[in-house]
């Protein structure tokens, strides 16, 4: 009995600091989406470059697309533009670029200045449809599947280890990019 | 002197509730429902302030959308629901009781259970062993 009233509280303070322990460097602003897995909510907003022009979730349907969520605003969306470029030049597949809550002159002059990786630029200026795809900070990543399922969702800006693994590993295991 | 002070503080408030852009309320009723729900909305970009207190570009946004739904009729329930299925439980202040809010929940309870377990054993273990041990322990002041 002596040995037991030794053992219990070690092996508990044992599960608590293992707990705490794994707990440690975890991003606690990572918020987990509830929409991976989920259809990628639907929108119909005007062109960045043409606002006569309409831009549908519903044109990207039938083949994997990312559509990264940014504005000219965003000083982390600059941090991780090169990295986007560079995943753009590859031509996996399309790259949407949502202009959130933004002025469309700074946005153009903003992709003026550092080169346009975006396949098209749908504008969401009110914040609406950033709201339906659960997005709280730019720059965010979504890729979304051929049957509009949303499969990963990336906060913050890209790095080259997070496009291989994440979002080319993912294309790859589709096999249905472009 | 009282009165100075009073109006002092609620001064000193006013200047907070100007911060955020005041909503064109019907009455005093909506204007309650409006607070006691963005009061327990969690703002996603400040973590540790509500939608009411915060000043965010998106709470804001949060805020109006909250509103408008309102309007159109959407119970408290929906309103949550709208929220949660775009960022999650973590939104709420309350989160659900579910099978991975167990721990959350319940956590501390059974914490506090064990460790009053633990002290009612010690104390009888001591208590038992005093008479025994009676020598040893008059050593100490």
């Amino acid at each position: 009995m002596k040995h037991l009233g030794f053992v219990v509280p070690l092996v508990l303070f044992a599960g608590l600091a293992l707990l705490l322990f794994a707990g440690l460097g975890k991003d606690t602003r990572l918020v987990p989406s509830p929409l991976i897995g989920k259809p990628a909510p639907a929108y119909d907003l005007p062109a960045l470059n043409d606002p006569s022009q309409r831009i549908a979730s519903s044109q990207f349907a039938g083949a994997p697309y990312v559509l990264n969520v940014w504005g000219s605003w965003c000083v982390e969306c600059r941090n991780e533009h090169g990295t986007l470029t560079r995943f753009a030049e590859r031509n996996l597949v399309p790259v949407i670029g949502l202009n959130w809550k933004d002025d469309g002159d700074d946005a153009k002059r903003w992709l003026a200045q550092f080169g346009d990786p975006y396949d098209a630029i749908p504008v969401d200026a009110d914040g609406r449809v950033a709201i339906d795809y659960g997005v709280y900070g730019a720059p965010e990543t979504f890729l979304v599947d051929a049957a509009g399922i949303i499969r990963f969702k990336h906060v913050g800006p890209l790095t080259p280890e997070i496009v291989e693994r994440e979002l080319v590993a993912r294309i790859d295991a589709m096999g249905k990019g472009r | 002197m009282r009165r100075a002070l009073l109006a002092w503080v609620l001064a000193a408030f006013a200047a907070f509730a100007q911060a955020i852009a005041p909503l064109p309320f019907a009455d005093r009723a909506e204007e309650e429902r409006f607070q006691s729900l963005v009061q327990e909305l969690r703002c996603l970009v400040c973590q540790n302030q509500n939608l009411a207190d915060s000043d965010a570009g998106l709470a804001g946004d949060l805020r109006n959308e909250v509103f408008e739904m309102m309007r159109a009729g959407r119970s408290d329930g929906e309103i949550r629901t709208f929220m949660v299925e775009r960022y999650g439980d973590f939104v709420l202040y309350r989160p659900p009781v579910k099978a991975t809010t167990w721990l959350l929940w319940f956590g501390p309870g059974v914490v506090l259970l064990l460790a009053a377990g633990a002290i009612v054993r010690i104390a009888r273990k001591r208590s038992k062993a005093l008479p025994a041990d009676a020598g040893g322990i008059e050593d100490l002041p």
